[in-house]
């Protein structure tokens, strides 16, 4: 069983693409040999910035022969389709068997595929691979035409086994196949030949080349770490840079350097920032201060003079960079001391958010006033909570989030630091745009919960407003991470807002872009009938009519009337209470339609806790009522995350499962007799018809419970509702077993009937159990 | 390996190493295109010469201007007027990294004693239509140049494909001769009778040219100028393929020069902040169409190697 190795050598491969490459390297050539025929017993893909390469153990010598037998044309068929039977198969006619069929004598060849040796497989396969390689960006160089990520310049692909290596014959656009390779670029260029892997990798190493991207990686944090701990400080961990850095080098050269003491007053985000974007330098920090006080890079060889000379450049690349940083954080101190952060945000009124929604200045002052309605909701100073959010964004008009966007947010924080604004406010400038991701934090002091939810509720409103909704993958406004947010805000805070009343406040929702008239709309104006034709047109026009029709074309109706005859001043308060009644119902709709979307990803949020979706939506719409006319109550979003996780608490227990049952078959009985009957039985039941213990112990467990159930979800104690649910299980079970429901004495059976109504609608103030599966 | 040559001792004497080095390596040494450029790819050597089949090899200083990096003389680093050293081969040659890594040791730069690498950088010009795949070389952490194999430029492939290094000489020279601040770096040798530093040349004109650029330049005629350059060179290939004695002539020169004031007038423009976030993009289209017409003009004429078929 020989072994293969392949190497790709190349000009220096782009560090995010290698270890992508390895992968697809790895894939497309055992996929193809597999494909051809052979086997093979392991396989392993590797990565450096010049090469690709792929070690595969235990391949079979060849391919197996192929026996393929093909039903061919009747034995007395013309010559004609003998002919063309024997072209398809390459035999010849004495090489075709004739064997009895059904319709007679038919002839059959057997076509037999020698198996091929594995070289010739490997070079077919090979070269098919380089010439398709799935690289992200490939190109072309000098005057030739194959394509790779940069110039391919050489190709190792060799067969060994015990009896040595071979070469695999193969020649890719002028590229021949060898089995030599070279090592590092500079530390030891020149070629040498290999016999297999593991002279090839031990062989690489004494060239100054590790040729696992794993062994880079995890030589370059223990040195990291090391030499941090040597010096009384911290490695700042950073998986991304850490993969990016071990793809940059064959041989890594760990040096830790100083930042200029110029430099050390800087915010560290400042520092780490700018030495990882630009110099792709890792970070070293004292923990008893908590700032960046060293850094950390990666070389790719040793020197004679330990590195002094590549430290001493670096130092100073490093110094330009952050004298740049320096200039932009002293600058933007100034302005701040001279103009504060509103004075610094006035430029963004230039800067255009969206085209429709207007520019980012438009936006801060509707998320302030938004954040002046919600402050008091969540605990916050309305004054405080305004100030946040007119400065919370200013600082994307300072020069350092110019330079680095990263630090959006963070520079806020410092710049109203150094204005002295209460750090309450300060905070606000950074914690306004989390949560970014799932594994972000929430805000959580008022203040800046209150901008957060503004921020969040003016984008979610402005893009509703436009309609420009996220559908399927696409959410290029990122509003459903918007919603998510306000959902983590609202819930780890345990807030109690009513999101539809948010909703109304937003500038964009119809309640408040009243629907109206021009503001100095008068007598006059009736002359100018087109106003008022165009205000019929837009009432015919609006979104309103299609949820209610009905309205909209009496609102028309009302407006034509209001028109005839002379035209008073009650005749302007008619039309204007109109318009007023049009906004106020798109305004609902808007609203509506908004907390849908709220909904669904609330689902989506509880449900990756673990909540069933049933479940929530057995609180979400209790009273069976429509999805679009969700339950009031059902903007609260804590309120019903409470309620959700009650349930479903309730339904783990065993009285839980059974009341569900035994509300499932009073349900069905029920539904299946209004059906039947066609009326709803909706009569309180007399417990004077009550016959026997059971159904009379019914009676009174339903008094029971409903006299606990409602004060308890008035008082939003949801689990004292389920408790007083639960005690209703027993005495419906026994009811079930003993008694029978479609009794022939018509009047029993209308009591009971009746009686199962009431389990129904007590069951139902709790939760829509019609929801529940299984 | 044989000794690195001494180390130069001025920015002029790093000028003159490339030269040597490049003119060496058989490249033509062409001089600075006489037109404000951006940058040196816009010298027509590069951008049209990099079109078409012919073969070329060319080096050369360009001086380029970027408005909007003046900073009075003040900042160590950013000027808006500064020298890029410029190498085109076309067809790029298999050995081009090492011939590039031969043109640092000629300047001072020892392999052995620094950590030189490539970093995937991919270089686009929208303004010319333009894209390529390469790197930025790093040395000791600084990036020294960029080095890019065109695939397209003014919208059409590149076949064959040249390769492009460009050096950013006021860097790098402030790096070889350990340098800190711009203006304080010895421009001719330390040691002339009238040794005479950066500073001495360009302090002044950096001043002179940040308060036009970002305070002065008139927008009004700019604005006009712009529209004069586009109109031009829209007219010159527009121009009936013959002269009035009867002779073919294909401008695509004198076009493309239109083509390059444009691109710096948006540049001025931009500078003076005139110019908003989505007029930007429209004014990069406009330039990026004139480009567009010069690369189709250039490859109807003989450089553009479309003689070169009908030859054979």
């Amino acid at each position: 069983m020989p072994d293969l190795l392949i190497e790709l050598f190349s000009e220096e491969i782009p560090a995010r693409m290698q270890a992508r490459a390895a992968q697809d390297l790895k894939r497309l050539m055992t996929d193809g040999l597999v494909e051809a025929g052979l086997t093979y017993a392991h396989a392993e893909a590797f990565a450096t910035p010049r090469r690709l390469a792929l070690a595969v153990e235990g391949l079979s010598p060849q391919s197996p022969t192929r026996r393929e037998e093909r039903r061919g044309p009747r034995t007395d068929a013309p010559d004609k389709a003998i002919e063309g039977f024997l072209r398809a198969t390459g035999l010849r006619r004495d090489q075709l068997e004739a064997r009895d069929d059904k319709k007679g004598q038919v002839f059959f060849a057997t076509i037999e595929t020698p198996g091929r040796g594995a070289a010739e497989i490997v070079a077919e396969v090979l070269e098919h691979v380089i010439r398709h390689f799935p690289w992200p960006k490939s190109m072309r160089w000098g005057a030739g035409n194959l394509r790779w990520v940069r110039p391919l310049h050489a190709i190792l692909c060799i067969l060994s086994d015990e009896s040595g290596a071979q070469v695999v014959p193969l020649t890719v656009d002028g590229i021949e196949a060898g089995d030599t390779t070279r090592g590092h670029r500079f530390m030891a260029p020149e070629p040498f030949a290999v016999t297999g892997f593991e002279d090839y990798a031990a062989k690489l190493r004494r060239a100054f080349v590790v040729l696992d991207a794993g062994e880079r990686a995890e030589h370059i944090r223990a040195e990291a770490q090391a030499q941090a701990f040597a010096l009384g400080l911290e490695w700042v961990e950073d998986a991304g840079l850490l993969a990016e850095v071990a793809g940059l080098v064959e041989w890594p050269v760990v040096l830790v350097g100083e930042i200029g003491a110029d430099f050390l007053d800087l915010p560290p985000e400042v520092l780490q920032t700018s030495m990882k974007e630009h110099q792709k330098f890792f970070s070293l920090r004292d923990p008893k201060s908590g700032q960046i006080v060293r850094f950390v890079t990666v070389a790719n060889r040793e020197t004679a003079d330990d590195g002094a000379t590549i430290l001493a450049g670096n130092r100073k690349v490093l110094a330009a960079r952050l004298s740049d940083a320096k200039f932009f954080w002293e600058n933007d101190l100034r302005r701040v001391r001279e103009g504060g952060l509103e004075g610094m945000a006035e430029g963004l009124a230039n800067v255009t958010f969206h085209n429709k929604l207007g520019s980012q200045k438009d936006r801060i002052s509707r998320i302030e006033a938004l954040a002046r309605e919600i402050a008091p909701l969540v605990g916050a100073d309305p004054d405080a909570a305004a100030l946040a959010a007119r400065v919370a964004k200013a600082d994307l008009r300072s020069e350092m989030v110019g330079e680095f966007p990263e630090l959006q947010g963070v520079m806020g924080v410092y710049y109203a630091r150094a204005q002295g604004l209460p750090e309450d406010v300060a905070l606000a400038c950074k914690a306004h745009y989390q949560p970014l991701g799932p594994g972000d934090s929430v805000p959580t002091s008022p203040v800046s919960v209150a901008v957060a939810l503004a921020d969040k509720i003016d984008t979610l409103t402005g893009f509703w407003a436009i309609d420009e909704k996220p559908t399927g993958s696409k959410d290029p406004f990122a509003l459903r991470r918007a919603a998510l947010g306000v959902i983590r805000i609202v819930l780890a805070n345990q807030l109690s807002v009513c999101l539809a009343d948010i909703i109304a406040q937003s500038r964009f929702s119809p309640w408040r872009r009243p629907w109206d008239l021009p503001h100095d709309f008068s007598a006059a104006d009736v002359d100018d009938i087109d106003d008022v034709s165009t205000a019929i047109e837009r009432i015919r026009t609006s979104k309103v009519r299609d949820w209610v029709l009905d309205d909209g074309e009496e609102w028309v109706r009302r407006m034509k009337t209001a028109l005839e005859g002379a035209f008073d001043e009650d005749k302007l308060n008619e039309l204007k209470g109109i318009a007023s009644d049009i906004s106020e119902a798109e305004g609902t709709v808007f609203g509506a339609d908004l907390l849908t979307f709220f909904h669904d990803r609330l689902k989506v949020h509880l449900r990756d806790q673990g909540l069933r979706h049933d479940v929530i939506d057995a609180c979400l719409y209790t009273s069976g009522s429509a999805p679009s006319g969700a339950t009031p109550g059902n903007d609260d979003l804590t309120l019903l995350v409470k309620r959700a996780e009650a349930l479903s608490a309730f339904l783990k227990t065993d009285d839980g499962e059974n009341l569900v049952q035994g509300f499932k078959r009073a349900n069905n009985i029920l539904t299946q007799a209004e059906e039947q009957d066609g009326v709803e039985y909706s009569f309180g039941p007399d417990p004077k018809l009550a016959e026997g213990l059971e159904e009379t112990a019914l009676f009174a467990a339903l008094d029971e419970a409903e006299a606990a159930i409602a004060p308890a979800m008035q008082a939003e104690d949801f689990a004292a509702a389920m408790a007083a649910m639960a005690r209703l299980r027993a005495p419906i079970d026994a009811f079930f077993e003993a008694v029978q429901i479609n009794a022939d004495n018509a009047i029993l059976r209308r009591n009971r009937l009746n009686l199962l109504h009431r389990i129904r609608a007590a069951c139902l103030q709790v939760a829509d159990l019609t929801r529940l599966e299984g | 390996m044989p000794q690195a040559p001494e180390k130069p001792r001025s920015f002029q004497e790093i000028i003159l190493r490339l030269q040597g080095y490049w003119a060496s390596r058989g490249c033509a040494v062409l001089q600075p295109y006489d037109m404000e450029v951006g940058a040196g790819t816009f010298h027509p050597a590069t951008t049209l010469r990099a079109l078409g089949t012919r073969p070329w090899a060319a080096a050369y200083v360009q001086p380029s201007r970027r408005p909007t990096d003046g900073r009075y003389g003040d900042n160590p680093n950013r000027l808006q007027h500064y020298y890029q050293y410029q190498v085109l081969i076309k067809p790029s040659p298999p050995d081009l990294q090492a011939l590039y890594l031969g043109s640092l040791r000629a300047i001072g730069i020892d392999a052995a004693l620094h950590d030189i690498r490539f970093v995937e950088d991919d270089w686009e010009s929208p303004t010319l239509g333009a894209w390529g795949l390469g790197w930025e070389v790093w040395c000791d952490g600084m990036e020294v140049s960029q080095f890019t194999y065109f695939q397209q430029v003014g919208g059409h492939d590149c076949r064959p494909v040249s390769g492009e290094l460009t050096y950013g000489l006021e860097r790098l020279a402030m790096y070889v001769l350990g340098v800190d601040h711009v203006m304080e770096m010895p421009f001719n040798d330390p040691d002339a009778p009238i040794p005479l530093s950066y500073g001495d040349v360009f302090r002044q004109t950096e001043q002179e040219y940040s308060r036009w650029n970002f305070d002065q330049a008139d927008t009004d005629m700019l604005f006009q100028h712009f529209q004069d350059a586009e109109a031009e060179c829209q007219r010159i290939l527009g121009a009936p393929a013959t002269d009035s004695a009867g002779r073919a002539i294909t401008m695509a020169h004198p076009a493309y020069d239109q083509c390059i004031k444009a691109s710096h007038i948006f540049n001025l423009l931009d500078a003076r902040g005139v110019i908003s976030v989505t007029e930007r993009q429209a004014y990069i289209g406009r330039v990026r169409a004139l480009a567009k017409l010069c690369a189709d003009a250039f490859l109807r004429t003989e450089a553009g190697g479309a003689t070169d078929g009908a030859a054979a």
